[in-house]
């Protein structure tokens, strides 16, 4: 079944060419576009994708009017191939498809019917391996060694898999939490444990502990209702100064065994929240800030009046203000315009006057997070980014079962926070707002860049520092879900790109290395799900998992997608990425990416440098020609020309305007001398 | 108003032990389409699928998603006086985006009861008309605000407003998110996917958002008290 559809959606292909992609070639990208003839089968259905391979962004965006389609949708494609698009099983379409974990060959697609494992060995040819029918939203998968888990939040989810759903608003039969099957034969999964949690669990984390080879831990994410303590004893959503075992305001930590699965238990409940006392306010960039204060003094100078707001100084309005001088010209018996005298009296009692206006504080002042929705650990730098309601976190998790909070952002653009991805030196982080939860239209011309997107942030001592905000560029329909959502880093060396998804907005590729200024370098889209109105669809993840980009479709299945050079990403770069091999990923448990030596890593430095004029061209010149017949050469000649060429760099590093990049490229180079 | 918010409660209790319709889960695969007709059938498939798999929406469902109509487009006439009342920047970006999301909101419940052929309410933001011992009455929903208090909201402006307006859409927000707790507490009620995510959805921003509320309220006071 799945071929037949290959076969017609790859009626127009990009040439691919190699070894050349830095600017020089970009005329023969942009001329190298030929159409395959369309299949005499499927001609005339007017399903072409269309695709477009340039040095900029094409203009106008080929996303915009794409024709609509469940299974048909035209396409647009920019700096990306699309290897394969696979239907789900016959017993899983139609149904929503989720989250996505790698484990060897296979990749583990969530569903709203259970999980899917297809082997994507031959990513052009995923084949479905398993299809494990055991209804539960929102199916969240995490694998570890042979242990895969499995999300359960909905109030329809049953202890024993069963498709009927659970009517009783208290019954024994309702699993919401974390369902553990052991894959130790990946055709047959075995159900060997199950963790019930108060408040089920949207999502989950597996926190693999350096220090702690025996265990895996969890932390369960999500903010549904929580139980009755008839249905799960001990769950109780008092607030917590009444209650302290309420569970809200707080995340589970589960501890799985890894030799007795069966034994796996909650074993703490971090309060991670508490004490979070600071409005959302919008992470305010200094150009913003000089704007607004623009706007003050030049009320000011114009004898406007001012007051501090929600710690912002604002023009009050005239409306505001007028009442006041009125009554001060009428205090001292007056008529007629105020006065100056009136109108420092006005401002004198502002203050004042606003206070009795807005009253006294409210009752509840620590309000926080009662939840997160996702937790993004990174155990090699001892960090995680909580995304909490309104709230982006910065936590502590050297102690896996002890999470800290380091820091806290909030900013009024944001309405949900959703999800965390650090960059590889874990000195910046993403946070995405799912605003209306991903079935709502918020990528629409008429929706804010800000809002539904990313925030982008920089490490510093443990703080965040808000820089920027990003969000898939192209407008979408009205019929067409979109918000930012799941993606993750895609390893080109020595920069910060992600790969993200944007459900009906399709997949986007960006460049977040200049952390205030992130641009689109590639993207895949697909007409809306329905022409008429609006249906659910799209990407809900797409990851990077050895070479590929794998995309779970929440309507249409699974995408697999692989970069082609443009002047964004040369083919060295994309092959030193694809020379990073994982034996497992879960994309929330985030992993140091280290790249092994190669002839395409040097050289992908070399035309990182080449791109930025960071080094001579004579220089690279020189360099790519070493390089070169060093790759020809073999034993201790090319060991010789290597540590030649390494030491030839490091004496050109003192005329680099990047000297950091100069000396990764000379690492590099030495590694490979070395035989490493 | 508690006593209103235990009617309706108690209404929606009792409109929930009759289903309303829709089918149970079906759960067979299905046969798999063949290549000739592939593109056809698999389209076929997922929209009878997704039609089909629905678990069976009960009144409460309606009833919920019918009232939600009503109680979004009152938040909504709340902040489209932001502008107009001399509101802060803070608070307008709020009201800004409590628009965009609450009317987006209702196309959607309008869609999900179109697409089951139930009653779809205008969005207006006054009470809504509901039967009650046989007879038409008209009841606002938890948290919505009285003509009242909406005309004591309209006559404030500048930091008045921003505090009325907060305190006004705390209580608001409150009410949305009682009516997702009485809807989950409901036998048989959000077995429905769409109904699940979205009460769920509904339940986190507003959830969300009344924190931020409360915030805001917090600094503004503690802020101006101090001076």
């Amino acid at each position: 079944m799945a071929s037949v559809f290959r076969a017609r959606r790859q009626v127009v292909r990009a040439t691919v060419v190699r070894r050349s992609a830095l600017p020089i070639a970009v005329g023969l990208l942009l001329t190298g576009a030929c159409a395959h003839s369309t299949p005499s089968a499927m001609a005339g259905d007017g399903a072409s994708p269309k695709v477009s391979m340039s040095a900029t962004a094409p203009n106008p965006d080929p996303r915009v009017g794409l024709k609509a389609g469940l299974m048909d949708a035209q396409e647009a494609v920019w700096n990306l191939h699309v290897l394969s698009r696979t239907q789900p099983s016959p017993k899983f379409m139609g149904i929503t498809n989720s989250d996505l974990a790698f484990t060897g060959p296979y990749a583990i697609q969530g569903s709203y019917a259970g999980y899917q494992v297809w082997d994507i060995s031959n990513p052009s040819h995923p084949a479905l391996k398993t299809a494990y029918y055991c209804p539960a939203s929102q199916s969240d998968v995490s694998v570890y060694k042979n242990l895969l888990f499995v999300s359960g939040e909905g109030l329809t989810g049953r202890i024993d898999c069963g498709g009927e759903g659970v009517k009783d608003t208290v019954s024994k039969e309702r699993l919401r939490g974390l369902r553990i099957f052991d894959i130790s034969d990946i055709s047959n999964p075995k159900n060997v444990g199950n963790v019930q949690t108060c408040r089920g669990s949207h999502t989950h984390t597996a926190l693999v502990d350096p220090k702690d080879p025996d265990n895996v831990y969890i932390y369960i994410s999500g903010s549904s209702r929580v139980r009755s303590p008839n249905e799960l004893p001990g769950c109780s959503s008092a607030d917590p100064n009444e209650d302290p075992n309420s569970a809200l305001f707080r995340i589970e930590v589960i501890k799985v065994p890894l030799a007795h699965p069966e034994q796996a238990a909650i074993v703490s409940s971090p309060r991670i929240f508490n004490d979070l006392t600071k409005p959302a306010r919008h992470g305010e960039s200094e150009v913003d800030k000089a704007e607004s204060a623009k706007e003050v003094a030049e009320a000011k100078a114009k004898g406007g009046f001012t007051a501090t707001i929600f710690g912002e100084e604002q023009v009050l309005p005239s409306r505001f203000v007028k009442p006041m001088l009125d009554s001060a010209v009428k205090a001292r018996g007056g008529t007629g315009e105020p006065t100056a005298a009136d109108s420092a009296a006005v401002r004198a009692a502002i203050p004042g006057m606003i206070a009795k206006m807005i009253g006294p504080p409210p009752a509840n002042p620590n309000a926080g997070p009662t939840q997160c929705h996702d937790i993004t650990v990174y155990p090699e730098i001892g960090l995680a980014g909580g995304a909490c309601e309104g709230y982006g976190l910065l936590l502590d998790i050297s102690d896996p079962a002890h999470p800290k909070r380091l820091d806290a952002a909030s900013d009024s653009n944001f309405s949900y926070w959703h999800s965390a991805t650090f960059n590889n030196d874990g000195t910046k982080v993403l946070f995405s707002d799912e605003w209306g939860g991903g079935g709502q239209t918020k990528c629409r011309a008429t929706d804010k860049h800000e809002w539904g997107a990313d925030a982008l942030f920089t490490i510093d001592n443990d703080k965040l520092k808000f820089q920027s905000y990003y969000k898939m560029p192209a407008p979408q329909t009205k019929f067409e879900n979109c918000v930012a959502h799941n993606g993750s880093l895609v390893p080109i060396p020595g920069r910060d790109v992600m790969i993200q998804s944007w459900y009906q907005g399709g997949l986007s590729v960006f460049d977040w290395t200049d952390v205030a200024h992130p641009k689109e370098i590639a993207f895949f889209d697909r007409g809306p799900v329905d022409s008429t109105r609006m249906a659910s669809g799209g990407s809900w993840s797409v990851y990077w998992y050895n070479g590929v980009m794998v995309s779970s479709e929440i309507s249409r299945g699974l995408d697999v997608v692989e970069l082609t050079p443009s002047a964004f990403i040369s083919q060295n770069e994309i092959d030193a990425a694809k020379s990073v091999k994982w034996d497992y990923l879960n994309v929330q448990g985030q992993r140091k990416i280290v790249w092994p030596p190669s002839f395409a890593l040097s050289g992908a430095y070399l035309d990182q440098l080449e791109r930025s004029h960071g080094l001579a061209a004579d220089k690279i010149a020189a360099a790519r020609a070493a390089l070169k017949s060093a790759e020809k050469a073999s034993g201790s000649a090319r060991s010789t020309a290597l540590t030649q060429l390494a030491s030839q760099i490091d004496a050109d590093a003192s005329g680099s305007s990047d000297g950091a990049k100069v000396q990764k490229l000379s690492e590099s180079v030495k590694a490979l001398a070395a035989g490493e | 108003m508690s006593s209103v918010t235990r009617t309706i409660s108690a209404l929606l209790g009792a409109c929930a032990l009759a289903a309303c319709g829709g089918h149970t889960g079906a759960n067979e695969g299905a046969a798999a389409p063949t290549p000739a007709s592939a593109q056809g059938e698999a389209a076929a498939i997922a929209k009878a699928r997704a039609d089909s798999i629905r678990y069976p929406y009960t009144a409460a469902d309606v009833h919920f998603m019918q009232g939600m109509i009503g109680h979004h487009s009152q938040a909504i006439a709340m902040a489209s006086w932001a502008p107009s009342h001399g509101a802060s920047a803070s608070v307008q970006r709020l009201a800004e985006r409590i628009i965009n999301a609450q009317q987006d909101e209702i196309a959607t419940m309008q869609q999900w009861l179109t697409d089951r052929r139930q009653t779809v309410p205008e969005a207006k933001a006054g009470p809504m008309k509901m039967m009650m011992n046989g007879k038409e009455q008209e009841m606002l929903m938890p948290g919505m605000l009285t003509a009242e208090q909406m005309h004591e909201l309209d006559l404030a402006r500048g930091p008045g407003f921003d505090r009325l307006f907060l305190a006004d859409m705390i209580q608001h927000h409150k009410g949305a998110v009682s009516m997702v707790q009485d809807l989950f507490g409901t036998y048989g009620a959000a077995q429905d996917e769409l109904t699940f995510k979205f009460a769920s959805d509904v339940n986190v921003d507003q959830t969300t958002e009344i924190a931020r509320m409360e915030r805001m309220l917090t600094a503004f006071s503690l802020e101006h008290r101090a001076q």
